[in-house]
């Protein structure tokens, strides 16, 4: 039995806005959210780039034992819950009649596990860590927080595939829903933002350099560019059966199409062609969709050389030149165990208000970005179709398409 | 540090700490059932009042510990000898 999967929800909390409305803004305007930390610096990175996002006030909103088992992503990705659900009608009373799912991307608990091994290093007694440590240093607690919060009865796992988990966790809340196992799932992906989190990935010296010009320092596809930037938060989409979402009568935004996954088999970090190529092959053809189909591309491009001219000729294989192409990431930084998911947000965003937002600080194109329609400027546009591609360290690639929501 | 001091001290650690109304502190009542107390929470009690007092909580103190008084006495006695 496959069914329609729709989105009727969105929330995000990232460093171009707090919520949708922001959010929206910011990329019709070209608006970078990077800013140097003088932390990091002191701390030994040889970066000191960053996304950056205010800490959540939760205080008024949870109690202190829900609270304490929440690290920083598991902040992010509650916000953005709220207002997905808010955005999709769901009200708290839902959850108490209904079977609905949580799957969301994360791939790290940094902060929270350097500092409870801290305090053990300091007091020799692991009793004095306090209750919330665990919950906070595993993996999976932003599912583990959420669907204690909401109360969720439903599939509740967390997705670690690197800078793909946000999108993956799309994708199989697709297929859950698609072969009729949920009506709803909860979906998306958070990032934390500190320093620990990033320190590891400083080190191989792939951050972006130019500190004297922190909005100008993303410049995904650019000849220019000296590295990404790191950047986090935390975004949801509801996905959801369409009979589900009538049923409610919800606010239908848009249909997922397709989802395509890919392995490289090959190097750790460095990506190569055929393996994004082939996850966005797979995704048209879940789609049954032509390449022609398709009007505007969320790169995954990080604004590395390598990855950049990788995916470029990726998407110059399956699509040519056609569609519109642009790196959000040229204003966000890397959201990483995020970005999957806040991509789809973006994306759908400019689909639901017509225009392409830009790839900022694409002064001169690299060699193999030149083949591609990349897009510098905000396009007003009306489109029905999307791709989004996200990949990840190991060689993991996912690639989601999107249709504006028709009858 | 007397009595008193201990005991404004550790209704000061619940009331911001704990987030517990103020109303909810009387000294012969129940201190599990007051504060909904779970295992997880007394965990945090024995760091609290370890970073504030310098003096360990064991499972044996919170055996022993009924009521608010309870609690704040096993408290004075660990300051004392420590």
């Amino acid at each position: 039995m496959d069914r329609r999967v729709v989105i009727t929800g969105m929330g995000i909390y990232s460093c171009i806005g707090t919520n949708l409305d922001e959010v929206r803004e910011s990329l019709f305007q070209g608006k970078s959210g990077i800013i140097i930390d003088q932390d990091r610096i002191d701390f030994g990175f040889k970066s000191p780039l960053t996304g950056s996002v205010p800490k959540p006030d939760l205080k008024s909103k949870l109690n202190r034992r829900q609270r304490i088992s929440m690290g920083e992503e598991s902040d992010y990705a509650y916000i953005a819950t709220l207002e997905a659900l808010a955005n999709a009608k769901v009200e708290d009373s839902f959850f108490d009649q209904n079977e609905v799912g949580i799957l969301y991307g994360n791939d790290s608990v940094s902060q929270a596990i350097v500092e409870s091994i801290d305090i053990v290093r300091d007091k020799k007694d692991t009793q004095l860590i306090g209750s919330g440590a665990i919950f906070k240093s595993m993996n999976s607690t932003v599912t583990m927080n959420l669907s204690t919060l909401f109360r969720l009865r439903g599939i509740n796992m967390t997705i670690s595939a690197a800078c793909a988990s946000g999108s993956h966790a799309i994708g199989l809340a697709y297929m859950y829903i698609k072969q009729g196992l949920q009506d709803m799932i909860i979906c998306g992906g958070a990032q934390e933002i500190n320093k620990y989190a990033m320190a590891s990935f400083d080190g191989l010296g792939v951050f972006a350099t130019d500190i004297e010009h922190p909005e100008l320092a993303s410049r995904p596809f650019d000849a220019g560019r000296t590295g990404l930037v790191p950047s986090g938060g935390g975004a949801t989409l509801i996905l959801e059966s369409y009979e589900s979402a009538v049923k409610r009568g919800a606010p239908i935004i848009a249909e997922v199409l397709g989802y395509g996954f890919s392995s490289n088999g090959g190097h750790i970090s460095t990506p190569n062609v055929d393996g994004p190529a082939l996850a966005m092959q797979r995704a048209l053809s879940q789609a049954s969709l032509k390449p022609e189909d398709i009007t505007y591309i969320n790169a995954h491009a990080t604004s590395t050389p390598i990855g950049d001219a990788n995916e470029a000729k990726a998407i110059f294989e399956v699509f040519g030149n056609k569609p519109y192409v642009s790196s959000t990431k040229s204003m966000t930084g890397h959201e990483c165990w995020m970005a999957g998911a806040s991509e789809i947000v973006y994306s759908t965003l400019m689909m639901q208000n017509g225009f392409i937002a830009p790839n900022i600080n694409l002064d001169n194109p690299d060699e193999d970005a030149q083949k591609l329609n990349l897009v510098s400027t905000t396009i007003q546009k009306e489109f029905d179709l999307y791709l989004s591609n996200s990949f990840g360290f190991g060689g993991t690639n996912s690639a989601i398409i999107v249709k504006k929501f028709k009858d | 540090m007397d009595t008193n001091e201990i005991i404004s001290q550790l209704n000061q650690i619940l009331i911001e700490e704990f987030e517990v109304d103020e109303g909810v502190i009387v000294a012969q009542a129940n201190l599990k059932e007051s504060l909904d107390l779970d295992s997880l929470d007394y965990v945090d009690l024995v760091v609290l009042i370890e970073s504030n007092f310098g003096v360990k909580l064991v499972e044996a103190d919170f055996k022993s510990m009924v009521t608010f008084n309870d609690f704040y006495s096993i408290v004075e006695n660990k300051i004392a000898v420590k």
